[in-house]
């Protein structure tokens, strides 16, 4: 990303709301704000919040100072990150499975084998404690919704919508189209940390019979 | 195609429920009026003489809570700071109750709420002025009170204003999740709202209750509740005519308010372009227009990302009035550049 294509917008007196052309520059974008907290070169902050195509920055004690600057950096590309994805074990027998292979072309027991053999990664989280944006579907498997939305879903349901794959952390009303099941708690507020997956962790879903 | 809204009931947060999903702002009635009757007035004091102090609920209330300032710093992971929504009356109570700024208070909605104490506690009530009673006997409202082991005290029905906040010495002393003990309606973290014979420990207090000579309670806002608005991110995405109803018109709190956010009733905002926005991040005092084109202020418990246009965001420092606002208050906003 050039440093030029990232547009700061001001949110009331102590946030910045950091707009780029998508996703791909969203992500990397909050991986240089992480790499430059880090460092101790970022001005104080509360929060990092990556989203669909923005970064905000909350708790600045001067905004305008940093959306000068930032329209100066130059941002590395996302590049693949070292170490091991978190593999998340899921049973491919979602509701929504058929209507999925339908949309993909595919059988049913294909859905599985595709989901399971894409790397995806965290954009952002939203929505509810430990619930994760998954960027890495290619554009041919993107799904609409479901025209009506399930009143419950089951912690754990593995779901598509969009760009997106993701998993409810815990049960609750939901319009993905749901595939599988896992098993994994992606959500533990005693646990150390909390969640399971934040932005930039890597996910690789496992099919489990 | 926006985000992840394909199917076009993108609610605000863009998430994976729906509109059917019952977060939206009212859905927890934090504006009910029921007066709950008092219940097991007769249950005798839990724990009193064994063990930590403790309260015991004898009257819940409409909705009463257990708030600190929150937990901030976990919005990245869809944690959002929650906290008490009058931050300068629970600060308050807190100093008067000799208690450092970070202790857990209960925060009222509309009709108080009771609780029975186990050990001899000092007990101190701000924010929305309301009638406050000691086994029945009326004592002061804003100042430090001794509430003696076994005794029941009561936080009336607000005489204006909407929530009112009880700090104990040494505060509520329930575990705190990520930090806080506070009670996030939206996340659904922290301690549950209070509910009839629930027990909540006190901490250990730490410093002598503090005196004040008058105690601050601005009051119902003369002509009406007046919002700064510092315009943007989203200002771009209303027509001019939009702007200037924002600036001139006026708005109403509506009933479906709560901690989530104050919504309002009134003219609609018209937006420039059809269209949905990608979900992003939302802070704390947004003003954020949903389909309807009625604003809604973002209060503690909002949501951390939301695909509604933001047109400004209301400075923090305002937000305890629009905490205070009952149902009905007229609100005029004051968009404000830079």
């Amino acid at each position: 990303m050039t440093a030029s294509r990232a547009r700061p917008l001001r949110v009331g007196p102590h946030a910045l709301l950091v707009e780029v052309p998508g996703g791909e520059e969203a992500q990397a974008l909050h991986a240089e704000l992480l790499r430059r907290r880090a460092a101790r070169t970022l001005p104080a902050v509360t929060e990092i919040v990556p989203a669909a195509r923005t970064v905000l920055l909350d708790g600045l004690a001067d905004p305008q100072a940093l959306a000068a600057d930032i329209v100066h950096w130059d941002v590395p590309p996302l590049t693949a990150a070292d170490g091991e994805p978190v593999v998340l074990p899921v049973r491919y027998d979602g509701a929504d499975l058929a209507e999925v292979a339908a949309l993909w072309g595919v059988a049913a027991d294909e859905v599985a084998a595709i989901h399971s053999g894409l790397e995806f990664r965290v954009a952002f989280c939203g929505f509810a404690p430990g619930f994760g944006y998954l960027t890495g579907l290619p554009a041919h498997l993107h799904v609409p919704r479901r025209a009506t939305p399930r009143t419950a879903v089951p912690a754990g349901a593995v779901g598509l919508a969009g760009p997106y794959t993701g998993v409810y952390p815990r049960s609750s009303p939901g319009g993905w189209q749901l595939i599988g099941r896992t098993d994994a708690v992606l959500w533990d507020a005693e646990r150390e940390p909390a969640a399971l997956l934040s932005p930039g962790t890597r996910v690789r879903f496992e099919v489990t019979p | 195609m926006t985000g992840s809204g394909p199917d076009g009931r993108t609610r605000g947060t863009d998430g994976p429920a729906s509109e059917a999903e019952g977060r939206a702002p009212g859905a927890d009635h934090g504006l009910s009026e029921t007066d709950t009757p008092a219940t097991g007035t007769d249950t005798p004091a839990t724990g009193a003489g064994s063990g930590a102090p403790a309260l015991t609920v004898v009257r819940p209330g409409a909705l009463t809570t257990v708030q600190d300032l929150g937990r901030p710093g976990h919005a990245h992971l869809g944690v959002g700071r929650s906290g008490a929504l009058d931050r300068p009356a629970h600060a308050l109570a807190n100093r008067l109750a000799g208690n450092p700024a970070g202790h857990a208070a209960l925060e009222t909605t509309v009709d108080g709420c009771a609780v029975r104490t186990s050990a001899a506690v000092t007990v101190v009530v701000t924010g929305a002025p309301c009638p406050v009673r000691v086994d029945g006997r009326p004592v002061a409202w804003g100042a430090a009170v001794r509430v003696p082991a076994g005794a029941v005290l009561d936080v009336g029905r607000a005489a204006s204003g909407l929530r009112s906040y009880v700090a104990f010495a040494g505060g509520v002393d329930v575990p705190p999740v990520l930090g806080s003990r506070s009670r996030d309606l939206l996340s659904g973290l922290g301690p549950e709202p209070l509910a009839a014979g629930a027990v909540l420990p006190l901490g250990a207090p730490c410093g002598p209750p503090a005196h004040a000579d008058a105690v601050p309670w601005a009051g119902p806002p003369v002509g009406g509740l007046v919002l700064p608005v510092v315009l943007g991110p989203r200002d771009d995405w209303f027509t001019p005519a939009a702007l200037r109803t924002l600036a001139r018109g006026t708005f109403r709190v509506s009933a479906a308010s709560n901690r989530i956010g104050l919504r309002t009733e009134g003219p609609a905002l018209e937006r420039a372009a059809d269209g949905e926005l990608p979900s992003e991040g939302m802070v704390l005092g947004a003003v954020q227009v949903p389909p309807d084109g009625r604003p809604v202020v973002f209060l503690a418990d909002h949501p951390t990302t939301g695909g509604y246009p933001v047109v400004g965001v209301v400075p923090e420092a305002e937000l305890a009035a629009a905490a205070q606002a009952v149902p009905g208050t007229p609100v005029r906003f004051v968009p404000v550049r830079g």
